[in-house]
């Protein structure tokens, strides 16, 4: 399959990224991997595993490399809004700073601060939304444009190929916040299932296929999940960092070196940053309850 | 006249022996592990990292040449001020055992001329301002002269994981003598995972037990399993290795195409070199 029958996609990633860590950056680099080696035979059923067995052997590896049904041209890390009213959450400024930094050396990924500049937090289908429209009026845009070195223009402007779909990237546990009461409206679910999909990360150990079994919903779209098996266990969660930090211990390795130095240098994180929002209702509860 | 300084700490030198094939971000956190840990507990202060990659000689399947691993060891603490990769091991024409790196480290860091450069090498601190505490700062060695008895050497202990700990069971692999002068003359600090079994393998070794005060259990919160072999594995795939190992260490990688199938399968069917020693040794 040539590179240009191959399905564009772009990997959206919404957080907190309080701060970005080597493991947000991975996420998408196995996203990436993943969908770049699925075969066809595995897309029948909707869940597709991380290859492979059978690389040594399928006539069409060459260093490991298969043909895959999607071409990933972007990755787009979408820091949420002040607004969520997370715990310790600090302002959204630094936090794509420190996206910013971390992301120079990448080629293909990029912060995106629209979600951030929004008066208040935005659920994140919107955001899906969003995107999803800028690529068109892009699409259209480009229509009678030359193309340029930027992968996702040469795409845009092509005439024969579709439109990009745009996948939420994330980790297991996101698909468990799922049925957390109140914390996402039912449609929403669905929309995001439907319209766009899920390319969900998971680590040695977890299943979510469970999650997705246990509910009738996401069974129903299960066509539109991508499970990726993370066999290189890589855990460093944001606030693992932010502990380490307030105890003045290394965290070198675990983020970028530029990163550190800013976190230094405006001494973002503190026992006072970490009480920020304490107390505080999550902004999507706030806003599910008062529906109610 | 020379005062002795009741805050003194006893100066150590974290020594990391492997294979680095490649260097990972994961080797890079057991010196960072170790140095917060040994300075949380007040009595240590942590001068120098060094990375000693085994020679060629140890025979282990998929080990590439040690001219590649010690550059890659080196791009890689390019952006630390107290790690430093050292080739003296690699360039040994035959396979050394560990005890003997260790040694040699130690009587590097007694020599004289040793004290003298590590003076000159830290930042000084005007005579008379008070020292503010400040646990990542390199205090400076007060006393010039070395005393008779050595007391201002500092200590050289071996830095690893609990694998390599946990090695010390397996036949043939380590001498026991060598295992006793490791733990006894240097100590160990040894970092593993939350939950590990290690201390209950140190209960069940004698020899661990009788000098468990001079092994530095470090657990390790984030969980962070980027070994070697699972990085080699993902470049046969064609899989990314970004954000798992340095990325000048990916650059050079790339551009040398160092680790293939090919590569992978070097030393097939031989036997690695301390195994081979040990059961010769015996035989006499």
């Amino acid at each position: 399959m040539s590179v240009k029958s191959r399905i564009p996609l772009i990997l959206l990633a919404c957080g907190s990224f309080n701060p970005i860590t080597n493991m947000h950056m991975r996420l998408f680099e196995l996203a990436r991997d993943h969908l770049h080696q699925t075969g066809l035979e595995t897309m029948a059923y909707g869940i597709s595993f991380s290859c492979c067995h059978n690389s040594f052997r399928c006539p069409s590896v060459q260093r490991g490399k298969r043909q895959g049904r999607y071409q990933v041209i972007e990755g787009i890390m979408s820091p949420v809004n002040d607004d969520y009213r997370k715990k310790g959450l600090v302002s959204a400024r630094h936090r794509i700073a420190m996206a910013k930094l971390a992301l120079e050396t990448s080629d293909w990924i990029r912060v995106d601060p629209w979600e951030t500049e929004q008066e208040s937090w935005t659920e994140t289908v919107k955001v899906l939304r969003h995107h999803y429209n800028e690529l068109q009026s892009k699409k259209e845009f480009m229509k009678n444009k030359q193309p340029t070195e930027r992968s996702t223009e040469n795409f845009l402007s092509s005439q024969c190929s579709a439109l990009p779909e745009l996948k939420l990237l994330c980790g297991a546990d996101f698909l468990q916040t799922f049925q957390t009461p109140n914390l996402w409206k039912k449609e929403h679910i669905q929309e995001i299932l439907e319209q766009f999909g899920l390319v969900c990360i998971s680590r040695a150990g977890s299943d979510p296929a469970q999650y997705i079994n246990e509910s009738e919903l996401l069974t129903k779209f299960q066509h539109n999940i991508f499970l990726v098996k993370e066999w290189i266990q890589n855990e460093i969660s944001s606030t693992q960092i932010r502990y380490a930090l307030s105890r003045g211990l290394s965290v070198k390795y675990l983020i970028p070196d530029s990163v550190i130095a800013y976190i230094a240098y405006h001494n973002i994180y503190t026992e006072e940053s970490e009480q920020k929002n304490e107390g505080d209702l999550l902004q999507p509860l706030k806003l599910h309850n008062t529906a109610m | 006249m020379a005062m002795e300084d009741p805050d003194r700490k006893t100066e150590v030198v974290l020594l990391a022996c492997g294979s680095f094939n490649p260097i990972t971000n994961m080797h890079l956190r057991l010196f960072e592990l170790a140095k917060d840990y040994l300075h949380e507990t007040g009595k240590y202060k942590v001068i120098k990292g060094i990375i000693s990659p085994v020679g060629d000689a140890y025979k282990k399947k998929g080990l590439i040449s040690a001219d590649h691993r010690v550059t890659m060891a080196k791009l890689a603490t390019n952006s630390s001020d107290w790690v430093e990769v050292d080739d003296w091991e690699s360039s040994q024409s035959e396979w050394l055992e560990t005890v003997k790196v260790l040694r040699h480290h130690h009587e590097k860091l007694s020599s004289p001329d040793t004290t003298i450069s590590l003076q000159n090498a830290l930042p000084l601190t005007k005579p008379g301002r008070k020292r503010k505490q400040e646990p990542n700062r390199h205090d400076p060695i007060k006393k010039k002269n070395q005393s008779p008895d050595g007391k201002n050497v500092p200590q050289v202990k071996l830095l690893c994981g609990s694998d390599v700990l946990e090695s010390f069971g397996i036949p043939n692999l380590w001498k026991l003598e060598d295992i006793t002068e490791i733990i006894q003359n240097y100590g160990l600090v040894c970092i593993s995972r939350a939950g590990n079994s290690i201390q209950k393998f140190i209960y069940e070794s004698d020899i661990l037990w009788k000098y468990k005060n001079n092994i530095h259990l470090v657990e390790e919160w984030i969980t962070n399993d980027i070994s070697s072999t699972k990085i080699r594995r993902a470049l046969r795939r064609g899989q990314s290795i970004r954000y798992l190992v340095p990325d000048v260490v990916r650059a050079y990688i790339e551009k040398n195409d160092l680790y293939s199938l090919e590569s992978e399968d070097r030393n097939a069917g031989v036997t690695l070199a301390p195994l081979q020693k040990n059961a010769s040794d015996s035989k006499n």
